[in-house]
């Protein structure tokens, strides 16, 4: 009966397991959109959250200032192990772009110039994509199939993709009208049992 | 000069930090004003040549920063940069997550988790639309985006960068075949 969330992850998960992971997200995620990389790692594969805990990082990190990846690995980060899981997400994020952005810095004008890489940048771009959608599947299957969260997901979806409205502006005005509408089924699922 | 140009890239970086709502893109502008314009750090050509890197660099394309940074001072000013870029920003963010985290199991705290997904599941759908158009929707990029999809779906362990290469190589071959 008493707590609501309780994480998958029952056993601590190490610093050294959260750097590595997120060394390598940071490392691999080419062309920005770090986010279903992410969600993918510490989600699908490896348990560390569920998408209930997830999801609401991902919309807090996109509307609160900095970059967005670096924003949910503070948060992921957090939610394991506390400040120094944060630091350490971070820390580890940022360290593969870190020593990559001086190896551009002196390779630039070189790698610019061949078209062939152009090519096969547009196909990781592309594989990448996928990867987004699989994270935007995923999480339309843990939303469930309740009417009033299926119409939020619309409507922000329209508001963004089709109005092109700003996504802080959209967030901020579609959270407490999605918050008000599920607040019956939430007090519904804590009466009926504890974990939802 | 050192010392200078070191304060200098962290009296810009870390407001745009702040400054940076909703990704990298909103710091663009105000930093291009403030590193070409205002302090000639770079050329606009270099601006613009490091816009272009950063489109085929991992990480986060604020990340722009840490090369003039490179330009200015070299690894120290990347190092300066990178903190002065994330670590204002970070700290937010942790205060925030933490306070979330705290009241974890209350039942406002279910219903604005509860309330939250729908909002971010939007903006996923919507951010692989958007995406999609601007990379002009053409067929083989349709078709890699959806197969990508469709495997890692069926398959929850698999890893994507295989599918990364994967993609980079059937794009180049249909490079070469003139089909892209």
């Amino acid at each position: 009966m008493t707590s609501q969330n309780s994480s998958p992850h029952t056993k601590a998960v190490s610093l050294f397991e959260l750097y590595s992971c997120f060394f390598w997200i940071g490392m691999m995620s080419f062309g920005g959109g770090l986010m279903p990389w992410i969600q993918r790692e510490v989600v699908t594969r490896r348990n560390w959250l569920t998408n209930e805990e997830f999801l609401p990082g991902m919309a807090m990190s996109q509307v609160l200032p900095g970059v967005n990846s670096t924003n949910v690995a503070v948060y992921v980060g957090q939610h394991l192990r506390g400040a120094a899981g944060s630091i350490t997400a971070l820390a580890a994020i940022l360290s593969g772009p870190f020593i990559m952005v001086m190896i551009a810095a002196v390779s630039y004008e070189f790698v610019l110039g061949i078209k062939f890489i152009q090519a096969a940048a547009a196909g990781v771009a592309a594989a990448a994509l996928g990867m987004m959608l699989t994270t935007a599947i995923s999480a339309i299957r843990s939303c469930g199939l309740n009417i009033a969260p299926i119409c939020i997901m619309i409507v922000t979806f329209i508001l963004i993709g089709i109005v092109h409205m700003s996504l802080v502006t959209v967030v901020l005005i579609m959270t407490p009208i999605s918050v008000l509408l599920s607040w019956p089924r939430t007090i519904k699922a804590s009466e009926d049992k504890p974990d939802a | 000069m050192r010392e200078n140009n070191l304060i200098g890239l962290m009296i810009v970086l870390a407001p745009l930090s702040l400054a940076s709502v909703g990704g990298a893109t909103a710091i663009y502008a105000p930093l291009q004003h403030e590193a070409v314009e205002l302090r000639q750090w770079v050329t606009p050509q270099e601006f613009l040549n490091y816009f272009t890197i950063m489109r085929f660099m991992p990480g986060p394309s604020s990340m722009l920063g840490a090369l003039i940074g490179w330009k200015l001072e070299g690894f120290w000013g990347v190092l300066v940069a990178t903190l002065s870029l994330y670590a204002p920003s970070s700290l937010v963010c942790f205060i925030v997550a933490r306070s979330w985290s705290r009241f974890a199991g209350k039942p406002w705290h279910t219903a604005m988790q509860r309330g939250l997904m729908p909002v971010a599941t939007g903006l996923v759908s919507a951010g692989v639309w958007n995406l999609f158009q601007l990379s002009g929707g053409s067929l083989p990029y349709a078709a890699m985006m959806i197969g990508v999809a469709i495997a890692l779906t069926i398959s929850k362990k698999l890893h994507p960068t295989p599918l990364l290469i994967a993609g980079a190589l059937v794009f180049e071959g249909l490079y070469l075949v003139d089909l892209l």
